[in-house]
């Protein structure tokens, strides 16, 4: 992924390297399978990005991953209870997917593992291009996750719960998901960890996802990992005629985070939208990166990010939109607002639009601010005290993106999420 | 109830001096209206008396009750029992109405050492206040002063002022943006609010707010200073004559 040959491995490219000659015993997966790690575990000898790759340039991943943890077999993970209330849970505890599932009429759960070892998910673990670091971590290690299925024209009364939870030591986990036509489908994809006994852990998770012609679904992923955890994400879809996509990313916790979310239209009529929140304290470097393809004709997306950046967090949002030179009638706007709170945080923003089309609508913005003092003063005036008035302020920023999900239950129950983060982080 | 002696003032930013040895009193159980030309600093005076800090007092006092209030911030004066209804009331996106009625109340209630108010004795004063002003309850579901008219957010202010029951209410042009039916409407949720233990000061440009609120005592603002008081007759002396009178006398 690296076209400059690195002078002498980091300790964590070494660490990976070790790692997956241990491993590759133990790991599920039929030839083709075995092929794809092969040639994964060799990007990755190559040299993990650094900021002269382009769209690492904020997150150097060589740089920033200074260890990487042992895999640990005794390590156990507890489900927890679902974001929603009355959701089908499939919990993925410390890499491993679990054989008692719910059973939900029009859907269909198979565990990964048993498609890596029959190799019919190997087209699948494919790099969607030469810097796909983690596309390339995750392929290598890949053990267990789901396969969901869900039937044309079923409409999910309850929302399905991935958690993907870890306790320590390395997971790679993998969620593949098929929306059929015209189904509808609210999905939670849960990132969790407990507190391990080092501390360390090391996650890669990637969610590829095919959203049917006329099917609508509502994605939330909710990240809050210990503030010791690496986690590498990536969420990966192809949206259908007419169809509707929303992706909502909330990164509250971790250390080293890097979200990445490769979304295309691949029917016309097909809309998405990108809502996110970046909860950042610490010293946590968090890294939401996006690439969307307008690669048909009449297809529309809008992208609202929104930062509150505290003590030495570092946040990065990369939005980049390619309108083909098809997809006439594009229709794609980006935004990217942060609230920053203290004098040592800071945010990047890169918003990149490469339009080949003539005949398209497409904007960008970002702003960085600070509390309203207008704001805080009305507040004031009213007997509510400093504090109380600026953790109002700042929970409206972000509260704003969720009550644009215009679905009550999600919207309470992300508001008491974001009640969690501020009343530990406030 | 209200001291205010020799007060000047200034603007943080650029030290430009707008209150000028201000002095004035009011009474518990009276309402005061103060008028004045454009630039008089009737605005300036009643930011500084909620303590907004983009103004310094370099000379003076402000008494409430007897105690200074000068270092005294928003929230502090606030829950003493003042309360000011903004002339532009901000809009604040994200924060609930109704959120942020609750939390004012219950942190009002807090700082006196009253337990706070259960959900549905709450939703019942909010109702009531609402109803009295005639105030959709759906308003409320919004975010604060968000999309409201320039009437509607007069009467949210009034309606802030119903629940938080304040001891000194500092009106603020609130009669500007008001049609005839909302000015009476506004005007009768204030003259409810009048009571032997609370003072209210209206801040206005004109005499018609007067004729719904009728005040105790009148006082001319120019240049930063009472030139003149009187009762209500000084309102319809300058309504009928203008201010140049008046500032003529004072000169």
């Amino acid at each position: 992924m690296n076209m400059h040959a690195q002078p002498q491995r980091t300790l964590a490219e070494t660490a990976l390297i070790d790692a997956f000659g241990e491993r590759l015993s133990q790991l599920p997966g039929d030839g083709a399978v075995m092929v794809k790690r092969d040639d994964a575990i060799e990007a990755i000898k190559n040299g993990l990005p650094t900021r002269r790759v382009e769209s690492w340039h904020y997150t150097d991943l060589r740089r920033l991953l200074t260890s990487v943890p042992a895999f640990e077999a005794g390590a156990v993970a507890k489900a927890l209870a679902p974001v929603l209330e009355g959701s089908a849970v499939l919990p993925v505890l410390n890499g491993v997917s679990q054989t008692k599932l719910p059973e939900v009429e029009g859907v269909t759960v198979q565990r990964l593992s048993e498609k890596l070892t029959d190799g019919s998910v190997a087209p699948g673990l494919d790099p969607y291009g030469d810097d796909d670091a983690i596309g390339a971590l995750n392929t290598a290690f890949v053990a267990d996750g789901y396969f969901v299925d869900i039937a044309g024209g079923v409409e999910l009364e309850k929302p399905i719960e991935f958690q993907n939870l870890q306790a320590g030591g390395q997971s790679h986990v993998r969620l593949l998901a098929r929306i059929g036509a015209g189904a509808k489908a609210i999905i939670v994809e849960r990132q969790a960890g407990e507190a391990s006994e080092d501390g360390e852990a090391l996650v890669s998770s990637v969610s590829q996802l095919v959203v049917g012609d006329g099917a609508q679904v509502t994605w939330l992923i909710v990240q809050e990992q210990q503030d010791t955890a690496t986690h590498l994400a990536q969420f990966k879809a192809h949206i259908g005629k007419d169809a509707k996509l929303t992706v909502f990313v909330m990164n509250a916790g971790g250390k080293l985070v890097r979200q990445e979310v490769v979304v295309r239209t691949t029917g016309e009529g097909a809309d998405f939208k990108l809502r996110g929140i970046n909860l950042l304290a610490g010293d946590t470097h968090t890294d939401t990166t996006m690439v969307l393809d307008h690669a048909v004709p009449h297809t529309t997306s809008t992208e609202v990010i929104r930062n509150v950046v505290t003590g030495k967090a570092r946040g990065v949002f990369q939005g980049r939109i390619n309108v083909h030179q098809y997809a006439q009638k594009t229709n794609a706007k980006m935004a990217c607002n942060t609230l920053l709170l203290s004098d040592d945080g800071e945010f990047s923003t890169k918003p990149e639009l490469e339009i080949f089309a003539d005949d398209v609508v497409c904007g960008h913005g970002a702003t960085v601010t600070e509390i309203d003092h207008n704001h805080l003063f009305y507040l004031m005036a009213r007997g509510i005290d400093e504090k109380s008035a600026r953790g109002l302020l700042v929970k409206a920023f972000v509260a704003e993106v969720i009550e644009e999900l215009d679905d009550e239950a999600l919207v309470e129950a992300l508001e008491e999420r974001l009640d969690g983060w501020f009343s530990t982080h406030g | 109830m209200l001291e205010i002696r020799n007060l000047h003032a200034r603007i943080v930013d650029d030290g430009t001096e707008i209150i000028r040895g201000l002095n004035l009193t009011v009474k518990a159980g009276e309402v005061a209206a103060i008028m004045g030309p454009n630039g008089s600093g009737k605005s300036t005076l009643s930011y500084i008396l909620a303590g907004r800090e983009d103004y310094e007092v370099t000379e003076g006092d402000i008494l409430y009750n007897g105690q200074s209030i000068l270092e005294m911030d928003p929230a502090e004066r606030a829950t003493a029992g003042i309360f000011l209804a903004f002339q532009y009331p901000m809009e604040i996106p994200g924060v609930a109405t109704m959120e942020f009625l609750k939390v004012a109340m219950n942190e009002q209630r807090k700082a006196r050492g009253e337990e706070p108010l259960k959900v549905p004795e709450f939703l019942k004063r909010v109702k009531e206040a609402a109803a009295s002003l005639s105030m959709d309850m759906n308003m409320l579901k919004r975010p604060l002063n968000v999309g409201f008219s320039g009437g509607e957010k007069k009467r949210a202010e009034i309606l802030q002022m119903k629940l938080l029951e304040p001891k000194l209410c500092v009106l603020d042009e609130t009669d500007s943006g008001l049609d005839i039916d909302a000015l009476k409407i506004v005007s009768d949720g204030v003259n409810a609010l009048r009571s032997p233990e609370r003072a209210i000061v209206v801040i206005t440009h004109y005499q018609r707010l007067l004729e719904h609120i009728v005040p105790d005592t009148v006082h001319v603002l120019y240049k930063g200073q009472v030139i003149k008081s009187g009762n209500k007759s000084l309102a319809l002396d300058l309504e009928a004559n203008g201010y140049a009178g008046v500032i003529g006398e004072a000169a």
